[in-house]
């Protein structure tokens, strides 16, 4: 019999005020604000921005406060708030060969020009807690050296003068949108590397890694990794030209991989890209090695098997908001579904009773 | 529409710099501006997303990043000049200010528009972007070879 039951208003309205109140935390601790957020917590808010993707720092800021820093949850508040807004258009493609690069560095090139810029990193620090940050205090201002006015050069052209790098043909070609036509298998370089940008930063590193290991080894350096601020270019219908609508910091991984030569043409470097929202180097180091994997078959390499060849795989479980959607909607109400399992499983034990005892009886 | 452009600023220069400002900064310089116009909502400020792409390798195919938050609208001042802006962000004060000002910098009071807002917030975004750039300089390796015990 299948009866339907309704209930758990009161309960739920009681839990999420309590949950609001766990929130909020001690009255006696002073609130977070969003500039607070913002401007301190920044790369949570860059994580936010990159797999909610959508740009827009109040906003993640504002996220991860609602979601108590489960960035996971902040992510999935971006991503349903993307959905009500109207799509004005899209940009022209970005041009990272003149962002203002705050960090850039070469593990290819020592000598590269524009130099080896390390910026605001975490790189060469020592991982011990640092117990002056828990007595506040004043930071002293970061030293300046003489800025440099001119545009940094991408390093990989360096290569590509000599020939010894695979060449990436510019097109104009419109890119499918997986945020507008579910993906289909198999699918494009543009589409995957939509799908890498916004995917889990902890599922991308751990196939990334996994390349590293021997599932799909391709010898990846890090040719160019830079973090800075391009300006975003977008057509403007009503005006008849295109104008700046903003500026927004990226991070840039360019991947110097092993070769590729056949018969007809000599060995060649070939490249694996990531280009991530924010300051977010991990992700977008990991994304450019997933997408150098994923190129096995353009670049007529063996399919090895490996986890990261396989684009359904990879593609298909990459997006936290959709994984943590299905996992976690097995501790919802499943009711009815599992009375039914339940008089199954009765069923199936009577049988077997009844089979044992005519076994029994017939002996 | 375009014949009145000031010297040095055209258009798609004035707006890209309304575009990228502070909502702060922006609203506290037009606020300061005496001589705000009247105008006529021709379009109401409305937030919208713009898919921000990139290209594959750098220089290949174009792919969508994400989007970015951007709030539009037009308005037309009385004498029949219309303004349109494209702001990033979510502020409809921004965009309705960066629209009057897109109207009033095609008309005779552009020169003053330029000097007491424009020309501002280009400055305000250049002395930013120059203090970042010094701060990246000065991380910047210096590389210098050891002395190697066999060449002494």
């Amino acid at each position: 019999m299948y009866v339907a039951v309704k209930g758990g208003e009161k309960a739920i309205e009681n839990a999420h005020a309590w949950m609001a109140e766990e929130r909020r935390g001690s009255p006696d601790v002073e609130e977070l604000s969003l500039p607070q957020i913002r401007e301190q917590l920044g790369l949570a808010v860059n994580r936010v921005m990159a797999e909610g993707s959508m740009y827009d720092p109040d906003l993640a800021a504002l996220a991860i406060k609602q979601a108590r820093g489960d960035l996971i949850e902040a992510i999935f508040l971006i991503r349903a708030y993307r959905t009500t807004l109207p799509r004005f258009g899209c940009s022209c493609p970005v041009n990272t060969a003149d962002m203002a690069c705050d960090r850039r560095i070469s593990a290819t090139f020592k000598d590269a020009p524009g130099g080896q810029v390390l910026g605001p990193t975490f790189d060469y620090t020592h991982r011990l807690l640092d117990f002056k940050l828990a007595a506040d205090g004043d930071v002293p201002l970061a030293p300046e050296g003489v800025p440099r006015q001119e545009a940094t050069p991408h390093i990989m052209q360096f290569l590509k003068g000599e020939d010894l790098i695979q060449d990436e043909p510019e097109t104009d070609a419109a890119p499918g949108d997986l945020t507008r036509e579910p993906m289909e298998f198999p699918t494009t370089r543009p589409l995957r590397l939509q799908s890498l940008t916004r995917g889990d930063e902890g599922f991308v590193l751990g196939m990334a890694y996994s390349t590293q290991r021997g599932y799909a080894r391709n010898h990846a350096f890090v040719g160019e990794l830079r973090i800075g601020t391009v300006a975003v270019e977008m057509d403007i219908p009503e005006l008849g030209f295109s104008i700046e609508i903003g500026d927004i910091e990226l991070t840039e991984c360019e991947t110097v991989n092993q070769f590729k030569g056949s018969k007809t043409e000599p060995p060649q470097f070939t490249r694996g890209y990531g280009l991530v929202f924010g300051q977010s180097e991990r992700k977008a180091i990991a994304m450019a090695l997933v997408d150098r994997a994923l190129r096995w078959k353009e670049l007529g390499e063996d399919d090895q098997g490996a986890p990261a060849q396989d684009e359904e795989f990879v593609l298909s479980h990459s997006d936290n908001i959709q994984a943590t959607g299905f996992l976690e909607h097995i501790k919802l109400p499943h009711y009815v579904d599992f009375q039914s399992e339940l008089e199954l499983i009765r069923k199936l034990r009577r049988e077997a009773q009844d089979l044992a005892k005519s076994k029994g009886a017939a002996e | 529409m375009e014949q009145e452009k000031t010297p040095h600023w055209d258009r798609q220069a004035w707006m890209g710099v309304l575009a990228r400002a502070p909502e702060d900064a922006l609203l506290a310089l037009w606020a300061q501006y005496d001589a705000r116009p009247a105008f006529d909502w021709l379009r109401p400020p409305e937030v919208g997303g713009v898919m921000v792409r990139g290209r594959t390798g750098a220089r290949g195919a174009p792919f969508n990043l994400g989007e970015m938050t951007v709030t539009r609208c037009s308005l037309v001042l009385q004498d029949g000049t219309v303004g349109h802006a494209y702001v990033q962000g979510r502020s409809k004060a921004k965009a309705e200010a960066a629209a009057a000002i897109d109207a009033l910098m095609q008309t005779a009071a552009a020169p003053r528009v330029t000097k007491s807002v424009i020309e501002p917030l280009a400055h305000q975004r250049q002395a930013a972007r120059t203090a970042r750039a010094a701060k990246a300089a000065a991380t910047k390796v210096e590389f210098f070879t050891m002395v190697r015990g066999e060449d002494q």
